[in-house]
């Protein structure tokens, strides 16, 4: 089992000047790990992580987006997996974070905790390369090779769960954060709008 | 029943020019019975769109969003059940960030001609009201004169920043 601050710091190290999207607890990290104009946390509606992520995807094809889901988000959204395989955008990698829980919330079991394969539903849903991780020298060796395959790619990251700490949502939720990205991505998308078709 | 003979349904190439011309590039959509023949099968055919077909309407109100980020614009086409069923992720993502989700709705089981508030039907009469306790901007499409008020619904919808949705009253014919 690993620790969702040490995953997430592998891929930060890897990230280059992808736009990433974050959930709740792994957002709260990311902002901490990776600070960047293009980190985009996807609050205010249940599960939408990979959905947004997928937008970006169509609308910046040229640019890696990264979702950093989790297990209870996508849990919510999971016809999301067959839309983005119907899609297959080749520039997105979709993380999830799989601690059981919802842990933001009381940290509840999700359903079928011990039982659901979110890998195997991404294979089945029909994502181009799909992996799971639940040692993080694994990882450190095989994440290049996971962020340069052609996507959709789909790893599920086995992680325990945090000490829970205490957060400021507002963080977050801030307008600011808003405001910050959509300056950061204006910059990024200067002089560079490719064709949808 | 709804009428679906051709004289009573509404013009879907008016209303595809309507979106071209308001710089619609993206369509996404969980097909529905309304505009299934007139609207979404020749969308499905348009070289000027990009058509993204989704399992539930609450993930293209994220898709658009995310779209509206990059500076494109799109549109949402489905029924009023998806609306119903994609509620929260309107107040979320489209009311509560202000951003300009543009909703095609098709309106099942509304009697054409009659103002969807009277309907007979609890799955019609219920949408506009729901839309105007959530504070949303809508316009009702009844017959082919109503349709240029789609590219005007549009066009507020990305200079105010805030949400819009288009409700189709009839069938739609190709």
């Amino acid at each position: 089992m690993m620790v969702r601050r040490e995953c997430l710091a592998e891929i930060a190290r890897r990230r280059g000047d992808a736009l990433v999207v974050a959930v709740y607890s792994a957002g709260f990290d990311w902002i901490e790990i990776s600070p960047h104009p293009l980190n985009f946390f996807s609050v205010g509606a249940m599960g939408q992580a990979s959905s947004n992520a997928l937008g970006f995807a169509i609308g910046l094809p040229d640019r890696q987006i990264i979702v950093l889901d989790g297990d209870g988000s996508l849990l919510m959204n999971l016809g999301s997996l067959v839309t983005i395989a119907g899609v297959a955008p080749t520039n997105l990698i979709h993380f999830v974070c799989q601690n059981g829980c919802y842990e933001v919330n009381g940290e509840h079991p999700i359903p079928a905790q011990n039982l659901v394969s979110f890998a195997g539903l991404a294979r089945a849903a029909g994502y181009r390369t799909v992996a799971e991780f639940s040692d993080i020298e694994v990882l450190r060796s095989e994440l290049p090779g996971i962020i340069q395959a052609p996507g959709p790619t789909f790893a599920t990251l086995h992680m325990r769960r945090s000490v829970k700490p205490q957060r400021d949502f507002s963080v977050l939720f801030a307008a600011t954060a808003q405001e910050r990205f959509q300056s950061g991505l204006a910059n990024a998308m200067k002089d560079r709008k490719p064709s949808l078709f | 029943m709804q009428d679906v003979s051709n004289d009573s349904q509404l013009d879907g190439s008016a209303i595809i020019s309507a979106l071209i011309k308001s710089s619609i590039q993206v369509v996404v959509t969980v097909p529905d019975i309304i505009t299934s023949v007139g609207l979404l099968w020749p969308l499905s055919r348009h070289p000027g769109i990009k058509l993204v077909r989704v399992c539930k309407e609450d993930e293209g109100v994220s898709i658009c969003s995310a779209l509206s980020y990059c500076g494109r614009r799109s549109a949402l086409l489905m029924q009023q059940t998806g609306l119903l069923d994609s509620l929260n992720a309107v107040r979320g993502i489209a009311v509560e960030y202000k951003q300009p989700i543009c909703m095609l709705v098709g309106m099942v089981w509304k009697e054409p001609g009659l103002p969807s508030r009277l309907s007979k039907k609890y799955a019609v009469r219920i949408v506009e009201p729901i839309l105007k306790a959530m504070e949303i901007d809508y316009v009702c499409i009844e017959d082919d004169t109503d349709v240029n008020l789609i590219g005007a619904a549009i066009d507020r919808a990305y200079e105010m920043s805030r949400p819009v949705v288009v409700l189709f009253g009839k069938g739609i014919r190709e």
